[in-house]
């Protein structure tokens, strides 16, 4: 899932499809914990957050990676915290791989930022990407 | 869009031409606006943070110029108030016009692209900015960028 700079979602997709719009909250509200981490830092880090928010529901654990580019969009990957198989560079490189299509997608002269994304490409990389991971 | 504008400092005979130079000129600021947005997003993919907005600006100044023109701005100036002054004294678009009085009144279209050029990436990295232009010796011009309090 990713948000632009006025946090409205760009981009959302989820496996199984069902119960999407409980991502739709977890994301929202990891969003403040995002704006909270970009905002107190003052020196020049990598742009990577890491989030974690087992709390928020007693019944499932869901681990949550947070990445924001310096255009100020936002990448949120939501995974079950009872998948123990994914490292931390594996979440990076997915993050990595999502930039860089995400920077295809913005060099399209059709697309026009802040448009939900409709690329067929974006797509194909995210569902490979779900497919090599869950 | 709306919120760019591009001062065009020449003068022209009659209202229509007039008119229609600056409705082109404005086009051609929109269209830098898009294609910076999207450099911008390329340039930045792997480059750490901005501290601040000064940071910003001297990554347009540097990396941005370099990568865009194959050189840096030669002179940042500011009154730390929002208001910069970018110095390129061999500005690539005009120097194949010949040096001297004769095209300074075209000068300004070879600027608008890149006054949207600026606006953009600056607008992709959360700045809200007008970008003008001026050249008073070819081929050197200055771009003028006026940080919009958001």
């Amino acid at each position: 899932m990713n948000c632009d700079s006025m946090n409205y979602p760009l981009y959302i997709r989820s496996v199984p499809t069902q119960g999407e719009l409980k991502f739709h909250y977890t994301v929202h509200t990891s969003l403040d914990v995002v704006e909270e981490k970009i905002s107190g830092v003052g020196k020049a880090l990598a742009d990577q957050r890491e989030l974690y928010l087992g709390l928020l529901y007693p019944t499932e654990d869901y681990k949550v990676y947070g990445y924001v580019t310096n255009s100020k969009v936002k990448f949120v990957i939501v995974v079950d915290s009872s998948n123990t198989s994914l490292r931390d560079n594996e979440i990076r490189s997915m993050f990595r791989k999502l930039h860089n299509s995400f920077t295809d997608v913005m060099c399209n002269p059709f697309y026009n930022p802040g448009d939900p994304i409709q690329s067929k490409a974006f797509d194909s990389i995210v569902s490979t990407m779900m497919v090599q991971a869950f | 869009m709306e919120d760019g504008r591009m001062r065009v400092k020449c003068n022209f005979s009659g209202d229509q031409k007039f008119l229609e130079n600056g409705r082109c000129v404005s086009k051609l600021e929109s269209m830098g606006f898009r294609v910076g947005q999207g450099l911008i997003e390329r340039f930045t993919k792997d480059t750490p943070r901005f501290k601040d907005e000064l940071d910003v600006m001297k990554f347009i100044c540097k990396d941005f110029w370099t990568s865009v023109f194959k050189k840096q701005i030669d002179n940042l100036r500011t009154n730390h108030q929002g208001i910069y002054v970018l110095q390129d004294n061999k500005f690539r678009l005009l120097t194949h016009l010949s040096a001297g009085k004769q095209y300074l009144e075209h000068a300004p279209k070879f600027l608008a692209f890149t006054c949207g050029l600026v606006r953009g990436a600056l607008s992709n990295l959360g700045v809200k900015s007008i970008v003008t232009a001026e050249v008073s010796v070819m081929p050197a011009c200055k771009f003028q960028v006026m940080i919009q309090k958001m």
